[in-house]
């Protein structure tokens, strides 16, 4: 029996009495019997506690018990209690898309802050209300610059998330579109070569700060070089970050996304997380995604709704800037509630620290024999780390000892077998930083045919 | 209500950052560090906690409204499943553990978890397998599409547009267009569904496929089904299912049967999981064999030893179409409650919506003009087109609704109904909640027969009245911090 049904035999018995049958079957007489099911075979349903229970032995089966330096774009950080509290709010997690604006306020009124606070993070005019993820952000991204500029070339600088380049060239695979790759040297984005490729057929240079070897740039140059050419610049961020870094809007950049997980979202496997997108007032008809705007009611009141809606697909159909319609607005609440608690100074404070968390890890690496950091650049909370021998092993050798010790870059990079990066949070102590090195150290002075 | 940025005094504490334990602070060339802070708000914890909670009361949701959205599937989302999603295991599991070596064995739980999930969606729908990578119905279809052109690219077929009926969701034609591909548009006959004769003057070898809701955004179940999937594979076209109204036929059909090729489903629709506000969702896309070549990668595989590994050797995939294994926290509530629910909880969540949905057309027809009378699925659509002559339009009725207590059903959409109200209550509401709805409905048509100029009043209730929108779009404010906008 479906617990979640609340219509007794009385109930259903008044129903039918009302429609005149008898049976809910005869409400679906449309069905012809031969498409009727060939099969519905599940199991039997369960009481709610044997499928908690059933749960939390799958939740066992996960490593979540490994002390994690692994970060690569998605991180561990804290989430502050108040956070969690107030998105399990059902007003705000049972609510759906605000059609009905006068019944709706806390949503818009709460993604009009979310609006403002990237704004304020990025440094940029106007932000939407959110996107998928980080990856379809990049890409709703680079289709807004094709649209604004008419032109059919990206440059894609190597720095960038190389998951985030995948994902770009599968949606892109029917167009007509001109992808160039840049490499990263000294970590940094390589001026020369997108000096080179920059031409006017370009329609955008893709960036990202820092770059998914964690290193920092100040990309105004590239920007300015850009828009001689009359392209555009999109740059991908990490939020945190941005507690301390040179903003987009200070590089003039045009176009600025980001995966915003970091910003109070679990890791949860993967998703859902929360795409942003800001841009500059110019371009706000270019740009995808729901935009809730200020307005007044009938009594002179402010109050806020969903605006420039003949951009989406619901009154443009095929003719919209994006096929876009549900997004993550819970994920987008949940990030400005995150900011809201940190503060002004506890972001700053938050970011500094994951700051020198990260070079104090980068210093005891370093003591250890035959490991090199990578130090051509200056790093946020993520470096890379080379060492004397494959790195897949060595990550092997550590989750035996209870350290997802970084992600090796030979996945995604060719030739880098013996590198990986490493990313520390505010969350690591002092002492799992201590104790990780010790075991590497251990590792790597053990015989090299154990690894 | 004030903004959390009004609500700002300087200097004020909230959060307490922890206190380092590693020593100096670390200085970055000022050329890498941005001029001044971000304007963040400075509020107290309590401050905040207030604001949010005052705000959250500003809104209608399924907690504290009944909500017969139309086409959204509004029913009450089980609290077992947020116990269940934020567990520790599920929660803090880093997704690129996977991909560390050996990384299966560090993820076998939630590998397993996807595996299963999609094992019941094969079942529930009759398809052969399906990706749970698309993070919400919007980004299912696009993806759908995706495969779509690739099949077509493998068999070397030139194909130029989809198919699609004017009642359909705007996502439709939106996610054809992206993938590369112009859309044909056929009219609804008299019985409210997709006219077939239509289809036969417009279908040719150039039709890549058709995009179909069934039942549909009229309620209405097109019993044509098979002779259309019929017509459409003759030309190697495929079927696709748009997944928005499964709701209605769980158990009682499926897609697979039907002849469909692809599917998506809506986590947040038909799985109960919560909508958030606007998202997140999670839309995960099924295919028949002949489709699962080109499934995105990574795919989760079960070996002979019963361990479960993310498999990316499949060289005609379309590639990635999300970063990871898709929305994954969705993904287990939903999985949940599939699991609670079983073979027969899910067979009667369509039966009851079914009913419900037809209940109220029942005793509603007698005031409101029905666009089409005739048994109805899991939503009924009248249309306010006789009230509109008066002056009181299906937005106004919407608005009195709201002045009842009730979330409004759709409104305007589908496009092919004038006027139209779209009212889907879903299984898990009572009679007694329906009974003070289908009220509230008939006391509209009362008053709009003897007063219809107040209908322009409503709502009253509500912490605002009507918004000026058109103010909203020509002064475009978005941003506080720059209200020159």
């Amino acid at each position: 029996m479906n617990p979640y049904i609340a219509n007794t035999k009385q109930d259903v018995k008044a129903m039918l009495d009302c429609l005149g049958i008898t049976s809910i079957d005869d409400l679906f007489t449309d069905i012809k019997p031969q498409q009727q099911p060939r099969s519905f075979d599940l199991p039997k349903g369960k009481s709610e506690f044997e499928v908690v229970e059933e749960f939390y032995h799958l939740a066992a089966k996960n490593a979540t018990v490994l002390t994690l330096f692994v970060g690569g774009g998605f991180y561990d950080h804290y989430v502050p209690a108040a956070v969690n509290s107030l998105i399990s709010r059902g007003e705000f997690f049972t609510a759906y898309t605000p059609y009905q604006p006068e019944c709706a306020q806390g949503t818009l009124q709460a993604l009009y802050e979310f609006q403002s606070v990237i704004c304020a993070l990025t440094g940029m005019e106007i932000a939407n209300a959110s996107l998928y993820d980080g990856g379809s952000a990049l890409y709703e991204a680079a289709m807004m610059a094709l649209r604004i500029t008419k032109k059919n070339r990206i440059i894609m600088d190597g720095g960038v998330s190389p998951i985030y380049r995948k994902i770009l060239r599968t949606y892109t695979d029917n167009l007509d579109i001109e992808f160039v790759e840049t490499p990263v040297v000294h970590g940094q984005s390589d001026r020369e070569q997108i000096n080179k490729l920059l031409n006017e057929k370009t329609a955008a240079v893709i960036l990202q700060n820092p770059n998914f070897f964690g290193a920092i740039d100040d990309h105004a140059d590239i920007v300015a070089q850009a828009h001689q050419k009359g392209a555009l610049v999109i740059e991908s961020v990490y939020p945190i970050s941005l507690g301390l870094l040179k903003t987009p809007g200070e590089m003039d950049v045009d176009i600025v996304i980001g995966e915003g997980q970091s910003l109070g979202l679990p890791l949860n496997f993967g998703g859902p997380y929360l795409g942003f997108m800001a841009t500059k007032e110019k371009y706000v008809r270019k740009m995808p995604g729901r935009i809730v705007g200020a307005t007044v009611d009938g009594e002179g009141r402010r109050c806020f709704v969903n605006t420039l809606q003949a951009r989406e697909q619901h009154i443009r159909r095929e003719k919209a800037t994006s096929n876009i319609c549900t997004n993550v607005s819970l994920c987008a609440i949940q990030a400005l509630m995150f900011l809201s608690v940190l503060g002004k100074e506890g972001l700053k404070q938050f970011a500094q620290l994951n700051l020198d968390k990260a070079e104090f890890a980068r210093q005891e690496l370093e003591k250890i024999d035959g490991v090199e950091v990578k130090r051509s650049s200056p790093t946020f909370n993520e470096f890379v780390v080379c060492l004397p021998r494959d790195a897949n092993a060595v990550i092997a050798a550590m989750i035996d000892k209870g350290f997802a010790a970084g992600f090796p870059l030979s996945r995604y990079y060719k030739g880098m077998d013996n590198y990986m990066i490493v990313a520390v949070t505010e969350k690591r102590t002092k002492d799992e930083i201590m104790r990780f090195t010790e075991c590497l150290k251990e590792i790597l002075n053990t015989d090299d045919r154990r690894c | 209500m004030k903004l959390i940025f009004e609500k700002s005094i300087p200097e004020r504490p909230g959060f307490q950052v922890p206190r380092s334990d590693v020593g100096k602070k670390v200085k970055i060339d000022k050329k890498y560090t941005r001029s001044e802070s971000a304007s963040l708000p400075e509020v107290s914890e309590l401050d905040c906690v207030r604001h949010f909670t005052q705000l959250s009361q500003r809104n209608y949701s399924v907690d504290t409204h009944f909500y017969p959205l139309g086409s959204c599937t509004m029913k009450y989302n089980p609290r077992f499943t947020e116990n269940i999603a934020n567990i520790r295991g599920f929660a803090c599991l880093h997704p690129l553990l996977a991909q560390l070596p050996n990384g299966d064995h560090l993820t076998q739980g939630a590998l397993q978890i996807l595996y299963e999930t999609e094992q019941s969606l094969c079942e529930i729908t009759g398809m052969d397998n399906y990706t749970m990578q698309p993070l919400a119905g919007a980004h299912g279809e696009l993806t759908g599409v995706m495969m779509m052109a690739a099949y077509h690219k493998s068999k070397g077929n030139k194909k130029k547009y989809i198919i699609i009926p004017d009642s359909a969701h705007g996502t439709n034609p939106a996610s054809a267009a992206i993938a590369g591909y112009t859309t044909i548009s056929i009219p609804s006959n008299a019985e409210g569904v997709m006219d077939i004769d239509k289809l036969k003057e417009k279908l040719t070898g150039d039709a890549a496929g058709l995009m179909l809701t069934n039942p549909n955004t009229h309620g209405i179940f097109n019993n044509q089904i098979s002779e259309i999937a019929e017509l459409v594979h003759a030309v190697d076209g495929l079927m696709y299912y748009d997944g928005a109204n499964l709701n209605a036929i769980l158990g009682r059909c499926r897609p697979g049967d039907m002849g469909f090729d692809i599917v998506h489903l809506n986590l947040h629709k038909t799985f109960a999981t919560p909508h958030g506000g606007g998202g997140p969702g999670a839309g995960p896309v099924g295919v028949k064999k002949e489709l699962s070549p080109f499934l995105p990668i990574s795919r989760v595989g079960k070996k002979g030893d019963g361990s479960y590994y993310l498999n990316y050797d499949y060289p005609q995939s379309i590639g990635y179409i999300a970063a990871f294994y898709g929305n994954f926290s969705i993904i287990v509530r939903a999985y949940a409650y599939i699991m609670l629910l079983g073979q027969q909880g899910l067979q009667e969540v369509g039966d009851h919506a079914v009913l419900n949905a037809n209940y109220i057309k029942e005793r509603l027809k007698k005031y409101f003009k029905l666009k089409y009378d005739r048994t109805c699925m899991h939503e009924v659509v009248f249309s306010a087109a006789p009230e509109a002559q008066k002056g009181v339009h299906a937005i106004d009725i919407a608005k009195y609704l709201i002045d009842k207590g009730f979330h409004p059903p759709t409104v305007y959409f589908p496009l092919t109904v004038k006027e139209a109200i779209m009212i889907e209550p879903t299984e898990t509401e009572s009679k007694q909640a329906i009974d003070g709805f289908i009220e509230a409905m008939i006391e509209a048509h009362d008053l709009i027969k003897k007063k219809p100029e107040v209908f322009k009043e409503f709502p009253q209730s509500t912490p605002i009245s009507r918004p000026d929108e058109v103010k909203a779009a020509r002064e475009l404010n978005a941003n506080y911090f720059n209200k020159k906008l």
